[in-house]
């Protein structure tokens, strides 16, 4: 059975390591923060000038000053700071996130992503997406295996406008777990059910399956 | 030293049709409120807005959006705010997206002295285009230039006579950063202290980026999305 956005999120949960700093996307990414294991602790970086990102305020205390990178609001943790934009970038930049965790359109198998542009349809902006692709040196990227017309996502060769090339170095979707290594994608893990030939089936570009391939354990 | 004037009206004198203004802000936090209505109020036309974000239909910058008074946009994320999109996408608006951090870094620069940087953001992709590139420790970056402006205008929490400035959680985004970067800069304060109240330790922007400073009334504070937990 295909995960559900949680069941995703779920997964690139077991991913964090304690003392992580950590960069999560707008979309299923944020629902990570939901999953963090009890015994590890991981601080939240938020790009609009917040380190240490608290849980949503109680229904009457929204504070408009204190919000997320989504521009929802959000509360402290014991420990956090505030910061300004150029200050914020540094920290991305400079490679001080431990990991960062973003959706996409496409992901190629040399790692290159498209998540921010469908040309004469949607021209949004790219945010902050591109300087955390560029930067980072850990990158999972959350998204489903095929998008809502059965196409894969996860490709030869990017079709829309790029957020940056060689820089995808997981890929956590509902079906699977993929490495992508210099070799190209390797299917790591399935998700509970799904078989491997759905997988590939459903992957446009060539799988590397080694062996037994372990169902994910959530 | 006294640099502050009565309100927006009078902070935005000189401002004319045509000119390149900065505007602080992440969404609509931290948006200089009372200023935004006084660019309406004055009817200032074909104005380059340099900001993080557009405002949303109606408020914010989307003031300035409604009554076409801006011609070109350069800003890193606009997806809120669907007359913007309209503009852009009909060709009536001008826009350069940029990557929000290149964003951050190329007003900090402006207002820093640094002519121009290398970074690796966008490299490979549509941004990179006529830009120059090149490779440090293995890594390809472009090279981006600073930007400044005629005038940069930011909301901060406090202030004081000498322009002073802190900010107030996060608030402060690219308010920081463009106060640095405007040959004249405007700051509109929810609190204006005399000068010797304020901390030294505690002050965000040093007084000597800052030319005109007022106290800002009747703030809506509006927030995008609010979200909470029960």
């Amino acid at each position: 059975m295909s995960l559900d956005k949680n069941g995703i999120a779920k997964r690139i949960a077991q991913e964090l390591e304690d003392g992580y700093y950590v960069n999560l996307g707008i979309g299923i990414p944020t629902l990570v923060a939901n999953y963090v294991p009890e015994n590890i602790e991981v601080v939240l970086q938020s790009e609009n000038g917040l380190l240490g990102i608290g849980p949503f305020p109680k229904k009457g205390e929204a504070d408009p000053d204190l919000i997320n990178a989504g521009k929802q609001t959000v509360t402290t943790i014991a420990g956090s700071s505030f910061f300004d934009s150029s200050l914020s970038f540094a920290m991305i930049r400079g490679g001080h996130v431990d990991l960062t965790v973003l959706g996409a359109f496409e992901v190629t198998d040399k790692g290159d992503i498209s998540s921010w542009k469908i040309p004469g349809k949607m021209v949004k902006g790219m945010g902050g997406a591109m300087d955390l692709v560029a930067a980072a040196d850990n990158i999972i990227v959350a998204t489903t295996h095929t998008d809502r017309n059965g196409n894969p996502k996860l490709i030869k060769e990017c079709q829309l406008p790029l957020t940056g090339i060689n820089c995808v170095k997981k890929i956590v979707s509902d079906l699977a777990v993929i490495d992508v290594t210099d070799k190209g994608f390797k299917l790591i893990e399935r998700a509970p059910g799904v078989t491997v030939e759905e997988i590939l089936e459903k992957t446009g570009a060539p799988l590397i399956v080694e062996g037994e391939v372990p169902e994910m354990v959530l | 030293m006294n640099k502050v004037v009565k309100n927006a009206k009078e902070a935005i004198e000189g401002m004319q049709n045509g000119q390149t203004f900065m505007l602080g802000g992440f969404g609509l936090c931290g948006i200089p409120e009372n200023t935004i209505n006084a660019l309406v109020d004055e009817g200032l036309t074909d104005l380059i807005c340099i900001s993080n974000n557009a405002g949303i239909d109606g408020f914010g910058l989307g003031k300035l959006l409604r009554k076409h008074q801006i011609k070109k946009m350069i800003s890193s994320y606009v997806g809120e705010n669907k007359e913007f999109e309209r503009q852009m996408l009909s060709g009536e608006l001008e826009v350069d997206l940029i990557p929000q951090g290149t964003l951050a870094e190329r007003l900090r620069a402006g207002g820093a002295g640094i002519p121009a940087f290398y970074v690796p953001a966008g490299y490979g992709t549509e941004v990179g285009e006529g830009k120059e590139s090149r490779e440090f420790n293995g890594k390809m970056h472009l090279l981006e230039h600073a930007l400044s402006a005629d005038f940069a205008i930011v909301k901060a929490w406090k202030g004081d006579a000498m322009g002073n400035l802190i900010y107030r959680e996060t608030a402060n985004n690219f308010n920081q950063p463009m106060a640095m970067a405007g040959k004249i800069t405007i700051a509109e304060v929810e609190i204006l202290v005399p000068t010797g109240k304020l901390n030294p330790n505690e002050i965000h922007t040093p007084g000597i980026f800052v030319q005109r400073i007022f106290k800002g009334v009747d703030y809506e504070k509006r927030i995008e999305f609010e979200t909470v937990s029960d």
